[in-house]
């Protein structure tokens, strides 16, 4: 067992990986209607150059990405400091996936819903905003959760630009207590926790959003 | 009465690759009448409807709804001239289109499917708006059912809100594409009746419909498409009256054994 005292220190790191994780989801999400909306139009320039950046961000390890910005940036006279390194690293890389599964979505939204709403007089932009993106989030909700997760374990990767989150803490404490065994499990274990708390968020979520099938 | 006709068709082709769809269609609907479109499936009323709400592209031909052209419009020397798009939507806003498959956003009640666009798109206060939506709702007997999801709602109940929520824009002219036809016999009459009600108040509508009693009964004109083409035109008598157009006879013998024709 390892005591209270660096079981708090996991938890204060893993305030870290949580607050990391989120903004860089929140952004990731935002850049993702973007760039999925670019996919999907009908102007070519636009379609390729969101395929892509969905190409490279999700073809590019996000090891690399974040090395490649935390690393390469500066080279050309760009400081990057830490925390923003990783937010622009987690965000980017997210947001390519989170377009690829909303493209998904969007496919999904029938087509005569649309319609009703061109023939109810709706701009392009409104069309997107009140109808095919709300559809297309709630048909998608469940892939979203899983890429959230997926992101908030690949925040162990941020260490790498000198962020302390939950696993550079876990790794520091075992390094200095001698007990690897127990504090990896104690950090497995607080990982575990926020991912039930995450999936939670996400049914709740999706109850609120359960107005019937499309 | 104006002598402009609410909707006029010209010359209309739609062709989906090398499958000629609609062969030149010559239509006018009159202000204020119920014209009825007819005729078996694949014989492109549906298409021809779809042409005039400008949500398919015609491949050749015209179309003006209240003298304003669609989308197309005549040069100087007859040739087909592309209009520009911001030239659409304000002859667009003044057809409402009621769709077979409803068409309700399903993120939305009942409420929010009559009140959105009054928001979105006309700039009412949400308030405002939902009052409006409410009197809507109400000529469709459909203010208890305000707060209801449309999965919450019967196929019925469904398509009255569409009709109230292309009501509330206001439109000079209504399309409605074979409004009953996902319906079972007890709730298409409580849509049919709703139309008859609208079609009293001397709204001009274009009805593609297999509800051949209704046509008969409500249209002021019938308007029997067959292979892309107008076969015949005329009033409800001119068109089911004897003697019959034989195409006629072989479409409504299909209806004698359901008893629809019994209504003529």
């Amino acid at each position: 067992m390892i005591s209270w005292k660096l079981f708090s220190l996991l938890v204060y790191a893993a305030q870290w990986t949580v607050l990391y994780s989120a903004i860089s989801i929140s952004i990731g999400f935002v850049m993702s209607a973007g760039i999925c909306s670019a996919t999907l139009s009908r102007n070519r320039a636009l379609a390729f150059a969101g395929k892509l950046y969905v190409s490279f961000f999700r073809g590019v390890p996000l090891l690399v990405q974040l090395l490649l910005i935390y690393y390469l940036l500066p080279g050309v006279g760009l400081d990057v400091p830490s925390h923003v390194a990783a937010i622009a690293g987690m965000a980017l890389c997210t947001s390519a996936y989170q377009a690829e599964i909303l493209r998904g979505g969007f496919a999904s939204v029938p087509r005569g819903l649309v319609e009703a709403a061109e023939m109810s007089g709706f701009s392009r932009l409104a069309i997107f905003r009140r109808i095919r993106m709300p559809i297309a989030v709630k048909l998608t909700m469940p892939a979203l959760i899983s890429e959230a997760i997926m992101m908030l374990k690949s925040s162990s990767l941020i260490s790498v630009v000198g962020v302390v989150e939950l696993t550079r803490m876990a790794q520091n404490l075992a390094a200095s207590t001698y007990k690897p065994m127990e504090i990896y499990t104690a950090a497995g274990f607080v990982y575990l926790v926020i991912n039930l708390v995450l999936v939670a968020l996400g049914y709740g979520l999706e109850k609120k959003l359960r107005w019937g099938r499309i | 009465m104006s002598l402009t006709p609410a909707i006029r068709v010209r010359g209309l082709v739609k062709r989906f690759g090398q499958t000629t769809v609609l062969d030149g269609i010559d239509l006018d609907a009159g202000r204020g009448e119920v014209t009825c479109l007819i005729g078996p499936s694949g014989s492109g009323k549906s298409t021809l409807l779809r042409c005039i709400a400008f949500l398919e592209e015609a491949t050749d031909g015209f179309i003006e709804i209240d003298g304003e052209p669609l989308g197309f419009a005549a040069g100087p020397s007859g040739e087909r001239m592309r209009l520009p798009q911001s030239a659409i939507r304000p002859v667009r806003s003044r057809v409402g289109m009621v769709f077979q498959q409803f068409n309700l956003w399903p993120h939305m009640t009942a409420l929010g499917n009559v009140s959105e666009a009054l928001v979105i798109v006309r700039g009412m206060k949400r308030r405002d708006a939902e009052a409006r939506a409410m009197a809507e709702l109400e000529k469709v007997g459909l203010s208890g059912r305000a707060s209801h999801y449309p999965s919450e709602l019967s196929g019925g109940q469904q398509q009255r809100v569409a009709i109230a929520r292309a009501l509330a824009l206001e439109p000079r002219i209504m399309l409605f594409d074979e409004p009953t036809s996902s319906l079972d016999p007890e709730l298409t009459g409580e849509v049919l009746n709703v139309m008859r009600d609208l079609a009293k108040t001397g709204m001009t509508m274009l009805v593609v419909t297999h509800e051949i009693g209704f046509a008969a009964s409500v249209g002021a004109k019938i308007v029997f498409l067959d292979h892309g083409k107008l076969l015949v035109q005329g009033t409800p008598g001119e068109v089911f009256g004897k003697p019959r157009h034989p195409r006629i006879e072989q479409f409504l013998d299909t209806y004698l054994d359901r008893g629809a024709a019994t209504l003529l």
